[in-house]
């Protein structure tokens, strides 16, 4: 009798996926050219490249001047970066008295090294390393770049300028609004009816304020409040607005990845007799914080380029020190090499912290998650 | 039936009490979810608690450590009764582990991670012993050779058996199981019943929720069976099955044995 079941009786081996790389021109064909209107869009799209790339590359490279150190070393046909290099030192450290650069210069290659140490994968001792970083660091980078102890010439905050200026509010922003961030964004999650409405007034009143007013705030109307002669440094004063100001945006932005985990690691934590703190430090901060990591390093990279602002009031960061430059009487009209340089000095930090960002978020991945 | 009886290696309330739940009552809101539960479990016993879905099963077993409140009556574990006091409730829960319907491993780390963490922070092992002893059970629930996975890279199954491991590394004294196989496909249901069933033979004391009546035949001394948030019968599984005494026992057995 004849059924209409069928079945195998052997079983079909895996076989290599068929070859899909034809080289340059393949990808170029199958990308770019596949067809007549995506030919000419991709013809059209590349002749504007061309059209905007040429001319700026002409301006900043091929018909640009590199060596001098006067005007006279300019030709006027293309751009002058002898403005720049004229100016570097200055550029870098402000007015910081040049005796004592060498410890700024110290002090940013320490960091240079613990950051390498730190982004690094492999590297040993991890762990103490942070630890230093946090702590035993700052310490000495305070000693170093302020002085005034241990025979080190008294440098104040208003002498520090340039990329030098920039870094330290980055830095001190960055390392402060990160904790500080995780520490509201746990308080507004809490059940404790005190402590989730201090971090939830926190959050929006810093979320609800610009930047600006915060800043003129720090600089002009706190000493109007503070009684008598106590007098706090205008930059300590700019870095804590400014560190919790982006805590409230960092607090946010972790809360949402709080928020992403779910109720049952939570209880499998509690289940296994973990504390309130062990739960949250092994084993929910790890996983919002992986979660949120492009939201984070989103907030680090608008807080390196808002440093900027600091320049309303008065502090010389690294673009505040090259539009001082600009009005320099011996080098007016290189406003465009000014600016084009401070982008670039911004864009290669930042574009650096993203894909970092981008890698360590690869690297993190634990995969196939459900 | 007699393999019920047959199985058993330990005989049930040979100790004393290890759970007692008395008067339990408990309100989501304004509704009454929890009705009055009163249950005493011997240590070594084993109890599967059935009853169609809504009927406060997972939340009577969730109460007995304490990840839901009660808000009247009083639970005992292991002599130690259950306050809001949160040192008292995680004494408890060191003694009591807990099987989760979806797994509920930690996705950012290991197997073997998974099962050291509390041995670590809890019980304050150093990493060594730690992770001996949870290869062991890894051993147990034939899983050691996937330690180094991650969570995410095994199947239900085999995730399910990690989670009864890590349960198992802190040597609690009772196992709470929140329909354990409920999310499993079905040919990786019986991996986890089998390990189930010899955690039972060896004498600990489980309470279990589940529809897997087969497992329930074999192993449990008494099955319980809920409805809208009370215990309708409670028996022996012989008795409950063959000869069930309520009504809403008799459509409950109907319904799920009937196909």
């Amino acid at each position: 009798m004849t059924t209409d079941s069928t079945f195998r009786t052997e079983m079909i081996e895996a076989r290599e996926a068929p070859n899909q790389s034809r080289g340059v021109l393949g990808w170029f064909r199958a990308n770019l050219f596949n067809g007549p209107i995506n030919s000419i869009v991709s013809i059209v799209v590349i002749l504007l490249l061309a059209r905007l790339v040429w001319p700026f590359l002409e301006w900043a490279v091929i018909d640009a001047d590199w060596i001098g150190t006067t005007r006279d070393a300019c030709t006027g046909e293309g751009a002058c970066w002898v403005f720049i290099s004229a100016r570097f030192e200055t550029i870098v450290y402000g007015f910081y008295p040049e005796a004592a650069r060498w410890r700024v210069d110290i002090v940013f290659a320490l960091l240079a090294i613990l950051v390498a140490w730190l982004a690094i994968p492999g590297t040993p001792r991890k762990k103490w390393v942070a630890l230093f970083t946090l702590t035993g660091f700052p310490i000495i980078a305070y000693f170093l770049l302020v002085g005034g102890s241990f025979g080190l010439e008294y440098v104040p905050t208003r002498a520090w300028g340039g990329l030098m200026l920039t870094l330290t509010i980055a830095v001190v922003g960055i390392v402060g609004s990160l904790p500080l961030g995780i520490i509201l964004a746990l308080g507004r999650r809490s059940k404790m009816p005190f402590v989730k409405g201090i971090c939830v007034i926190f959050i929006e009143f810093w979320r609800g304020v610009p930047l600006i007013t915060v800043l003129f705030m720090a600089s002009v109307m706190l000493p109007l409040f503070v009684p008598g002669n106590l007098d706090f440094d205008k930059l300590l004063r700019a870095l804590i607005g400014i560190m919790f100001f982006w805590s409230a945006y960092m607090a946010e932005v972790i809360r949402s990845g709080l928020q992403a985990i779910g109720k049952g690691q939570n209880e499998a934590g509690q289940a296994l007799g973990l504390s309130y703190w062990h739960r949250t430090g092994l084993i929910i901060l790890p996983q919002a914080l992986k979660l949120v990591i492009p939201g984070i390093v989103n907030t680090f990279i608008s807080l390196f380029k808002d440093t900027s602002l600091v320049l309303i009031i008065g502090l010389f960061d690294l673009l505040a020190i090259i539009r001082a430059g600009l009005t320099d009487s011996n080098w007016l009209g290189f406003s465009t090499e000014g600016y084009v340089f401070a982008a670039a000095v911004f864009w290669i930090f930042c574009f650096s912290m993203s894909r970092y960002s981008q890698y360590i978020e690869r690297r993190l991945n634990t995969g196939h998650k459900r | 039936m007699s393999e019920a009886t047959a199985s058993r290696t330990t005989a049930p309330g040979s100790d004393g009490p290890m759970i007692e739940i008395d008067h339990l009552n408990k309100w989501y809101g304004s509704f009454h979810v929890l009705r009055d539960i009163n249950l005493t479990v011997t240590k070594g016993e084993r109890i599967v608690i059935c009853g169609p879905s809504g009927s406060g099963k997972s939340t009577m077993i969730r109460c007995i450590n304490h990840l839901e409140e009660h808000q009247q009556g009083s639970i005992v574990v292991n002599g130690v009764p259950m306050t809001n006091d949160v040192k008292r409730i995680e004494q408890i829960r060191r003694n009591v582990g807990m099987v989760f319907q979806h797994f509920n491993l930690f996705p950012h780390l290991s197997v073997l991670e998974n099962c050291c963490l509390s041995q670590i922070w809890v019980q304050k092992k150093p990493r060594v012993e730690a992770e001996k002893t949870a290869m062991e059970y890894l051993e147990r629930v034939q899983i050691a050779d996937q330690a180094l996975k991650y969570p995410g890279q095994l199947s239900g199954g085999q995730q399910q058996r990690v989670a009864i491991a890590r349960a198992l590394c802190m040597r609690p004294e009772v196992m709470l199981f929140d329909e354990p196989t409920s999310a499993l496909d079905p040919e990786m249901i019986k991996e986890v019943l089998d390990v189930m069933i010899e955690l039972a033979h060896e004498g600990m004391t489980m309470l279990c929720v589940t529809h897997e009546m087969g497992f329930a035949k074999t192993v449990a001394d008494r099955v319980i069976f809920m409805d809208q948030g009370q215990i309708i019968e409670e028996a022996p599984p012989n008795e409950f099955f063959n000869n069930p005494r309520s009504e809403r026992t008799q459509l409950f057995l109907s319904q799920i044995l009937g196909h």
